[in-house]
């Protein structure tokens, strides 16, 4: 028997104040209809210390609520500080982690945990060595198509695989602050000018059309992956668990919207409907998923380009 | 300062081109076979089984050692031409295998445990636990380090692991951290990861619209140019968009990496070797650089002035940069 479909949330991405993202955990906790809630800061370690106070209560919070907590660890670690918030991290005991980089995977080696979008995971031959030591769920890498996620669903045994299915699409990590060169400013004295874009900052290409999202040192797509549609035929290749990575709409309602296509209650194009309604800052795309240009969206088997 | 001398890695996408640097004083030269298991797989580029026999003797014969780019991540389910590239590359008695997925990583250890494995750039391994990873699971000897770390964060790092690193010097640059960008599949489905390219030329259109020239990746528009003015190559992360009202070069201006300039601080940092970057290139390109570098190398290994590259009209974009080797850069 298939076990039942996980819907999980991804750590937020961007820089939200830190009450924003308190509260925004606490309406998670008591109304959203997802298994398992990602925290902590995966971009930029300068922003780390900001929501860190308030992850007991956050966690203690969604616990209570009957969600998995996990705790993501920064997806580029280039000095001792951000190295020691990983090790810190991961030697606590009762903490279960999502790993970002395969420094993380190594510190955990040994005992479960899960293994993040940004460690390249592309075949069997790597999960099974991850697996090995001791991950017992993979979120795989946003660019996989259907016929390489089959693949990795036959071959992970009792590990679950995880894959985004809402949300701007992660598509690259950089030492270099983008928000900042944007605004004349370097990474140092950077003066957090990312917390103005709740999304990250809109990028067009020079004729105005929508192009890609900067987060920091992160850049996005300007569209939204959806995988609404697909998520019937993703169950059958053996992906279990879901994830929507937090955007500035009503993610209740967007996991509401999920739930219910993934219980069979609803029909999916018409989800799909209500769901562009509700996250109306960017059009879909899930060419990934089509073995396509990731920007593009293709719909009940025809073709139809995004902005 | 003086000391052991850098050694000097060098690319080469033809067998002309390999020939060009052996004779221009490399120490190594590295190369791909024609298919999608490297990170050059342009066409008309690469190696031939038969061509990598015949550069190991041309190169062996004088002294030079050859090392094999296997490192794009294997396709799920189609593992065979990787494994393949990996069998033949250690067969045929290539110096070193550069490799980054961890599942080929995994199979070169146990199939080829004699063949020295050092880690791609494209494996993005950018702090001590990372490597260290890498060195015990899979006896990882040397780490192409990812072009995000300044010259100090690179003498902290070498203090603290037990491999030999190497950084690059010279030639085109990414901006983002390497293995861990997917702009150029999100506009063209095709990627550095899984297809061994990056912005390829078969989504590349020019189209001239009024007085300008405009330059597209896919369906996107990349940049600009006024009539008279060279129209660039789209390189996704080189492009001019607009944020906040402003249009311009938002990730990086369209410039190479120089880091002869700082060769001898990269040797008192404890680096082992340096890499030219350009297995796209021509013969006369691979022949100036690498000449230019083994001066370079020497210089800084006598304790000299590093001597200027010359190397001006080399670059692209006509503009050159130490990159993320200074914190500024950032």
């Amino acid at each position: 028997m298939v076990p039942a479909a996980k819907l999980t949330l991804g750590p937020v991405l961007y820089n939200w104040p830190a009450e924003v993202k308190r509260d925004f955990y606490f309406r998670i906790a008591d109304e959203a209809a997802v298994d398992v809630v990602y925290l902590g800061e995966v971009v930029c370690s300068k922003r780390s210390s900001f929501f860190e106070p308030y992850v007991p209560e956050v966690s203690e919070r969604l616990a209570r609520a009957g969600k998995e907590v996990v705790h993501s660890t920064l997806a580029l670690i280039m000095n001792e500080r951000e190295m020691e918030a990983v090790r810190a991290l991961t030697a606590a005991p009762d903490l279960r982690v999502e790993a970002n980089d395969i420094s993380g995977a190594a510190l955990l080696a040994g005992r479960p945990h899960v293994i993040g979008p940004f460690v390249n995971v592309y075949n069997e031959g790597t999960l099974e060595v991850l697996v090995r030591g001791g991950a017992d769920r993979v979120v795989l890498p946003c660019e996989l198509p259907a016929g390489s996620l089959e693949v990795l669903g036959r071959a992970a045994g009792n590990a679950e695989l995880e894959i985004q299915v809402f949300g701007r699409l992660p598509l690259a990590l950089s030492a270099r602050c983008y928000h900042a060169r944007a605004h004349d400013l370097h990474k140092d004295g950077c003066r957090y000018v990312c917390e103005e874009d709740p999304d990250g900052m809109a990028l067009e290409t020079l004729e105005g059309d929508g192009f890609l999202a900067v987060n920091g040192t992160q850049t996005l797509s300007h569209s939204l992956c959806c995988l609404l549609r697909e998520l019937e035929a993703l169950r059958d290749l053996g992906i279990g668990c879901f994830r929507l990575w937090p955007q500035s709409v009503d993610m209740v309602a967007v996991a509401g919207i999920f739930r219910g296509v993934l219980d069979g209650r609803d029909d999916a194009a018409e989800a799909e409907a209500r769901l562009g309604e509700l996250a109306d800052i960017a059009p879909f795309s899930n060419g990934f998923y089509h073995g396509r240009e990731g920007a593009d969206l293709v719909a009940g088997g025809t073709f139809s380009p995004v902005g | 300062m003086s000391g052991t001398p850098l050694e000097l890695v060098c690319p080469a996408g033809t067998p002309g081109a390999l020939r060009a640097a052996v004779d221009a004083g490399a120490d190594v030269v590295y190369l791909g076979f024609r298919d999608e298991t490297n990170a050059r797989n342009f066409p008309g580029l690469n190696f031939s089984r038969p061509e990598l026999r015949d550069g190991l003797a041309y190169a062996h014969e004088r002294g030079c050692r050859i090392y094999v780019a296997v490192n794009t991540f294997a396709a799920a389910g189609n593992p065979d031409p990787w494994h393949r590239a990996v069998d033949d590359a250690a067969e045929l008695g290539a110096d070193a295998l550069i490799l980054a997925d961890i599942g080929l990583l995994d199979y070169a250890r146990r199939r080829h445990p004699e063949t020295r494995r050092h880690l791609s750039v494209q494996a993005s391994a950018s702090n001590p636990t990372a490597i260290a990873y890498y060195h015990e699971a899979f006896g990882v000897q040397r780490v192409v380090l990812p072009r995000v770390l300044t010259v100090t964060e690179i003498a902290r790092l070498n203090a603290q692991i037990p491999v030999e690193t190497e950084v690059f010097a010279f030639g085109g640059m990414c901006v983002m951290a390497e293995g861990r960008c997917v702009l150029s599949a999100y506009a063209t489905g095709r990627s550095p990861n899984m297809n061994g390219v990056c912005s390829p030329a078969s989504h590349v259109r020019y189209e001239q619209l009024g007085g300008r020239m405009v330059s597209r990746l896919g369906r996107f528009t990349i940049n600009q140019f006024p009539d008279g003015e060279p129209a660039g190559y789209p390189t996704l992360c080189k492009g001019r968009f607009v944020a906040g009202g402003c249009a311009g070069y938002l990730f990086e201006e369209p410039t190479s990496l120089d880091a002869s300039t700082v060769l001898p601080e990269l040797m008192a940092a404890g680096v082992r070797a340096l890499k030219i970057e350009g297995r796209q290139r021509g013969r006369a390109y691979i022949a100036e650089v690498v000449a230019a570098f083994r001066r370079a190398v020497d210089a800084a290994a006598r304790g000299d002035p590093v001597p200027p590259l010359g190397l001006g009209g080399m670059t692209e974009g006509l503009r050159e940069t130490t990159g993320a080797y200074a914190k500024t850069w950032r």
